[in-house]
């Protein structure tokens, strides 16, 4: 099947009439060009989409306290409540498969008066009291000094990292700011490091006017007592967060005495929920890639086949020929088949590369756009996969735009084949 | 595919001994060319029993068929028959290719038929640049390249002018003269003297069979 002599025989026959070869090609070429950008294009919007994710953890989801909407137990409805540092200690306890559980403590806002004093520098900043552990669930980067530590929990001390916005907006530019202290709500902490935070929901810049300082010295200086503003929670990776989190849910209802079915209590945004509803988006999108893509190859695939059969006509009489000299069926099938995939697969293989030149191109473009730009589109790409995929797609379809002219050339008679004119 | 069959061929007898080189001749719808095709496997008879070599033919499917065709037969077409996009010694190696002949041997076996035929020189050339003679002669190689049992020639001169068919028919004595048995169906008379034995149809019947002097076709050329 794979002699040299059985490929030169399909290459002479291939090239008998070059233009119509390459008319053909083009119809399969064309079909999974047109597969492989759309699904490139798809990877390239969930990219885009996803990279407004950030580095975020996904199997995360935050819970904060609201107000009891139902008298519970002898207390009364439009009741607050605060989460307590123990609520942490309690849900590790009756709550398995959670990777990290950090309660937060925030400052400031959005459009909050200033807050941050050093020296004739002020600026308004979020500042949160953390647990070192926050540095997994939202990733950032260190870029001098380090995070906080246990150490600092423990010992409550006044320090801050702090982000490279406040560092511009506090330090003059090459001034070193480890070391230094800047004023928080009047207490003064000390800047332990400084970071860098890729993209958070879009809003790159915002991401970067954060100060970080250790939990329990945010909650002394601040006068939070043992409260806790909202949680952060991470589950294992075989875990999903969205079957925990009744789990969670009810054990902080049992803590703060609030009915079983009161739902407005206790608020929660579930970060792999949301991410599932846009995986699913993509897993749709995909599909309607595929569908298309399949689609146009099938045009393609139904071209190689309607000329497989006009060759298969034309060579009636040199398979008539063929015949006569001892080809048996099997062999003169097999040409057609191989005819047929080699052309199917030749083709198609100049569509991937042709699509995957196309694809560098635009991702050379797209490299070239500022990396501050938010886009909605990034690193459009094809992995392995598809590849294989469309390979696959390939072979099948060759064989079977070969199946039907391959049967026709072996059903007329060799004695008729040869009086075809 | 009609409803109404023909009957062509109403009961032959014959025999052809190894060696023989036999003209089968009769005018038009005589039934010559069904009965070379029937004893080239081409075709197959409604009923009688056909021994080639003491095999008997019968029951054929098309894998049976075609090997039984590439080991014990050659054929030679009035109208040549090689593949327009082949050269004149890769037509003479196709049955050689379907025997699973290497490559190398099958070139020099087929090289070797070429200079049999004088084409040694034409090797590389399409059939679109050689002549009618000069294809049929490829043709004739071809046809010898498997070491055949017998060779079967329909109208092999139909198609040429009277100076090559006596050349190809020159050919064909000379391979006879090596001991190769071939039929040869023709209603040229003169032609159908150059052979040793005339076998005569009419109406799907033998009407003749006899053997005649044989006319060297040298002697015209």
């Amino acid at each position: 099947m794979f002699s040299r002599d059985r490929w030169n025989e399909i290459i002479e026959a291939l090239t008998a009439n070059w233009f119509r070869t390459l008319l053909t090609a083009f119809g399969v070429c064309w079909g999974i060009f047109i597969l492989v950008i759309l699904l490139a294009a798809g990877k390239g919007l969930e990219n885009g989409v996803k990279q407004g994710f950030g580095d975020i953890a996904t199997n995360t989801m935050f819970m904060w306290t609201q107000v009891a909407s139902k008298p519970y137990k002898g207390l009364p409805k439009g009741r607050r409540f605060n989460f307590k540092i123990d609520d942490v200690t309690s849900i590790r306890e009756k709550v398995p498969g959670l990777l990290y559980i950090s309660p937060r403590n925030q400052l400031g806002g959005f459009g909050g008066t200033d807050n941050v004093v050093r020296g004739l520098n002020t600026g308004a900043f979020n500042v949160y009291g953390d647990y070192p552990e926050i540095i997994n669930q939202d990733p950032i980067t260190i870029t001098s000094g380090r995070f906080i530590n246990y150490g600092d929990i423990d010992n409550s001390r006044k320090v801050a990292v702090i982000g490279e916005g406040v560092k511009k907006e506090l330090f003059k530019i090459g001034e070193e700011p480890i070391g230094e202290y800047i004023k928080i709500k009047g207490v003064n902490f000390m800047v332990i490091g400084t970071y860098m935070k890729k993209s958070n929901n879009g809003d790159r810049e915002q991401g970067q006017n954060e100060i970080f300082v250790p939990f329990t010295s945010f909650s002394q200086a601040f006068n939070q007592a043992d409260n806790v503003g909202w949680m952060a929670i991470t589950a294992q990776d075989d875990q999903s967060i969205t079957k925990l989190k009744k789990n969670i849910i009810d054990v902080m209802k049992t803590n703060h005495t609030i009915h079983p079915e009161d739902n407005r209590a206790i608020g929660n945004f579930d970060l792999y929920q949301e991410f599932s509803k846009i995986n699913g988006l993509f897993i749709a999108l995909r599909g309607v890639a595929y569908f298309v893509g399949v689609l146009v190859l099938l045009s393609g695939i139904i071209g190689i086949s309607n000329i497989m059969l006009i060759v298969v006509k034309e060579r009636t009489k040199e398979i008539g020929i063929r015949r006569a000299l001892g080809a048996s069926p099997w062999s003169i099938r097999g040409q057609i088949l191989l005819e047929s995939i080699f052309l199917t697969i030749i083709s198609g293989m100049t569509g991937i590369a042709v699509s995957t030149g196309v694809i560098l191109l635009v991702n050379k473009i797209l490299d070239g756009i500022p990396a501050d730009n938010e886009t909605m589109f990034a690193n459009p790409s094809v992995d392995l996969t598809v590849v294989f995929v469309a390979l696959f797609i390939l072979i099948t379809s060759g064989l079977l735009a070969g199946l039907i002219p391959a049967q026709v050339a072996i059903k007329t008679k060799p004695i008729d084949a040869l009086r075809a004119e | 595919m009609g409803s109404n069959s023909l009957h062509v061929l109403k009961g032959i007898n014959f025999n052809v001994n190894e060696g023989e080189l036999v003209a089968i001749m009769g005018s038009s719808g005589s039934g010559k060319s069904t009965l070379l095709n029937i004893l080239g496997m081409l075709d197959e008879a409604d009923s009688g029993s056909y021994f080639l070599d003491n095999i008997p033919i019968k029951n054929l499917n098309e894998k049976i068929a075609a090997r039984y065709r590439n080991k014990f037969l050659g054929f030679i077409f009035q109208s040549f028959n090689l593949i327009n996009y082949k050269n004149a010694l890769d037509n003479v190696a196709m049955p050689l290719y379907y025997q699973g002949i290497k490559r190398k041997e099958r070139t020099d076996k087929a090289l070797h038929y070429l200079e049999k035929v004088g084409l040694a020189d034409w090797a590389t050339h399409l059939p679109n640049e050689l002549s009618g003679g000069q294809k049929q002669r490829v043709a004739i190689a071809r046809a010898l390249a498997s070491e055949p049992k017998v060779l079967l020639a329909d109208e092999p001169t139909g198609a040429l002018d009277t100076k090559t068919s006596y050349e190809v028919m020159e050919l064909i004595q000379g391979i006879n003269d090596e001991g190769k048995t071939i039929l040869i169906v023709t209603h040229e008379e003169d032609i159908a003297h150059m052979t040793k034995r005339i076998v005569n149809l009419k109406d799907g019947l033998i009407i003749d069979d006899g053997i005649v002097e044989q006319v060297r076709a040298k002697s015209y050329v």
